[in-house]
């Protein structure tokens, strides 16, 4: 089974997230980096089919040179090829990133062979697009079904079990697919110290590529209004709180029959 | 050059979101002067169109085909956009849900045109578009430059309200689209129900907990509170993330949003991950230590305490003007 995952390094904001002086970047002077949240299940689901089938685990990702550490990360929780796309550091627009990412795995198709399953994060945190994997399936000819919480894999087929409000939706794919997948799936290992140590000697495939400026190109980032909040302060004594706060449920109309 | 609305539903049940579509596909073609086209896809496409005959289309476009029995994004995307080369529209929208932003992902991959998804506002024009639209869940917006004719863009979810519209009964029209049979590849084929009744993303009361309970034993208390007020239980990603709730139950960017009456927030900081999940709430009361924490500054009222002194005494308050013991 060789499987690739696409992954994106994004910044990991707290309570608040600034915004660059030129109005086209999160400020990320303060913060830390990750991989995507949909994307590190992603990695984890496919490491799992690694240990269950064997094959190979192929990470990429179009980021800057720095993404080397979420490639890095892959590694040490059981990736076993990495390929990094670098970019300038700034933002691509959805089209242009699928069609790098399209070329990108043509070449590693034509270096290594298929990819029997290539998974996606549903979206990305940041600029949240919803796009990329569905562009990159449509280029390549194979089915996509985003929204996945649950793989099982066959020897035709894949079943991908995706979640609803209150239930969940079966498909069932020809290999080979591409599934866009949720947090959730699974809850993601954390390195072991020898998988740490493994990382840092793990082969690193630069290749340069780019493509095409596509059709939404941003302009400026700015913060919502925040909704004005007069933070009302309860008692903190439990009895005269828990008053309070059950004088509140029945104003908001929660308390049911008693309302 | 009509305004395309994309309606979703499932198995005949329409969701808020497809209302929400055409309240801001109406005022999008009002600033075009042009009118709004609807299309419904699958068996229950005619009694679909009967429901959302009042809510401000012109003309209903349903399509029904033995392939499409259920929903399968590849081919409800073949099929709209071969209505799209009959219509020719300004723009192909649809809500901003996981099935809406699929679907027209899809449409725009065939069309090799840009897609926005997530829109809270449009200005129309010749030739771009500007839009607004969520980046971060909704903790940042972006400015962009939309191209391409059509345009494709989703409006983020419970950002319109749907309004009643002032219209005759649509006109529905049946149209005849060409499926190719392989697409049946990423049709629904089966289905599960995990939960009956009220869920997360429904509850009228939702009750979380973060970090500060320390456990996932002590989510009893709030399991208990919840009940007694019909709610569900959430919690924040930190919670999921040390394995005290299943994935199901997480309030957030990468979890469910929610938009109940109550949002009681016990012991949760609000990191913008959580609070992009939770902004959909009508009324928050935070309990927490902290009185500089995110979610207690975002609250309209809030209880500065140990949550574990306070949720007992509440359960107790509850408990007793209920009438229960």
């Amino acid at each position: 089974m060789r499987t690739l995952v696409c992954v994106k390094r994004v910044p990991a904001p707290g309570s608040k997230i600034n915004i660059t002086a030129d109005g086209l970047e999160v400020d990320t002077t303060n913060l830390g980096f990750t991989t995507s949240p949909h994307e590190e299940c992603a990695l984890e689901e496919a490491v799992q089919i690694h240990e269950r089938m064997g094959g190979e685990v192929v990470v990429l990702t179009v980021g800057p040179a720095e993404a080397e550490e979420q490639l890095r990360y892959a590694a040490s929780v059981g990736g076993t090829g990495f390929i990094l796309v670098p970019t300038d550091g700034r933002s691509l627009d959805p089209q242009r990133t699928a069609a790098i990412i399209t070329e990108a795995v043509q070449q590693a198709e034509a270096d290594g062979g298929a990819f029997d399953l290539i998974l996606f994060g549903n979206e990305s945190a940041d600029s949240g697009g919803y796009q990329v994997g569905v562009r990159v399936a449509h280029a390549l000819g194979r089915p996509i079904v985003n929204g996945i919480k649950g793989i099982d894999v066959g020897d035709d087929t894949i079943t991908a079990r995706r979640a609803i409000d209150g239930g969940v939706e079966v498909y069932e794919l020809p290999r080979p697919a591409v599934l866009g997948i949720l947090e959730g799936i699974n809850l993601p290992r954390y390195p072991t110290m020898k998988g740490r140590l493994a990382s840092r000697k793990a082969a690193i495939d630069s290749v340069e590529l780019d493509a095409a400026v596509g059709g939404l190109v941003k302009q400026q980032l700015h913060r919502p209004v925040e909704r004005a909040s007069q933070t009302v302060l309860l008692p903190t004594d439990p009895a005269a709180a828990a008053v309070a706060v059950v004088d509140l449920f029945e104003a908001f109309g929660v308390m049911g029959e008693n309302s | 050059m009509s305004i395309l609305v994309v309606i979703e539903h499932d198995r005949g049940v329409v969701p808020v979101g497809s209302f929400e579509a055409l309240t801001a596909a109406r005022e999008l073609a009002a600033q075009l002067g042009t009118v709004v086209d609807a299309v419904v896809l699958g068996p229950e496409a005619g009694a679909v169109a009967a429901e959302i005959a009042t809510a401000g289309a012109s003309t209903i476009h349903t399509i029904a085909h033995d392939v499409i029995g259920d929903y399968g994004p590849e081919a409800y995307a073949s099929a709209v956009a071969q209505l799209v080369e009959h219509l020719a529209p300004s723009a192909v929208v649809a809500c901003g849900t996981s099935r809406g932003n699929e679907v027209l992902a899809h449409l725009s991959a065939m069309a090799d045109a840009a897609f926005a998804a997530n829109v809270v506002s449009v200005h129309a024009a010749d030739g771009d578009w500007t839009v607004t639209r969520q980046q971060w869940g909704g903790s940042l917006l972006e400015d962009a430059t939309l191209a391409g004719g059509p345009k494709y863009l989703s409006f983020a979810h419970h950002t319109w309200q749907p309004a009643a519209a002032d219209a005759a009964p649509a006109d529905v029209v049946a149209f005849d689209a060409d499926i190719d049979p392989a697409l049946a590849r990423t049709v629904i084929t089966g289905r599960t129900v995990l939960e009956a009744g009220v869920t997360l993303a429904t509850a009228p009361v939702v009750v979380s907990g973060g970090r500060a309970m320390k456990n996932a034993e002590n989510f009893a208390m709030l399991e208990e509170l919840a009940g007694l007020l019909g709610g569900r239980v959430g919690c924040s990603r930190a919670v999921t993330n040390n394995g005290w709730r299943n994935h199901a139950d997480q309030v957030g960017q990468t979890g469910t949003r929610i938009a109940p009456e109550v949002y009681l927030a016990c012991g949760i900081s609000g990191a913008t991950q959580h609070w992009v999940g939770a902004m959909g709430s009508k009324n928050i009361i935070a309990i927490n230590l902290d009185k500089e924490a995110n979610l207690v500054t975002k609250s309209g009222h809030a209880v500065i305490a140990d949550l574990f002194e306070i949720v007992p005494a509440i359960i107790a308050e509850v408990k007793q003007r209920k009438g229960v013991s």
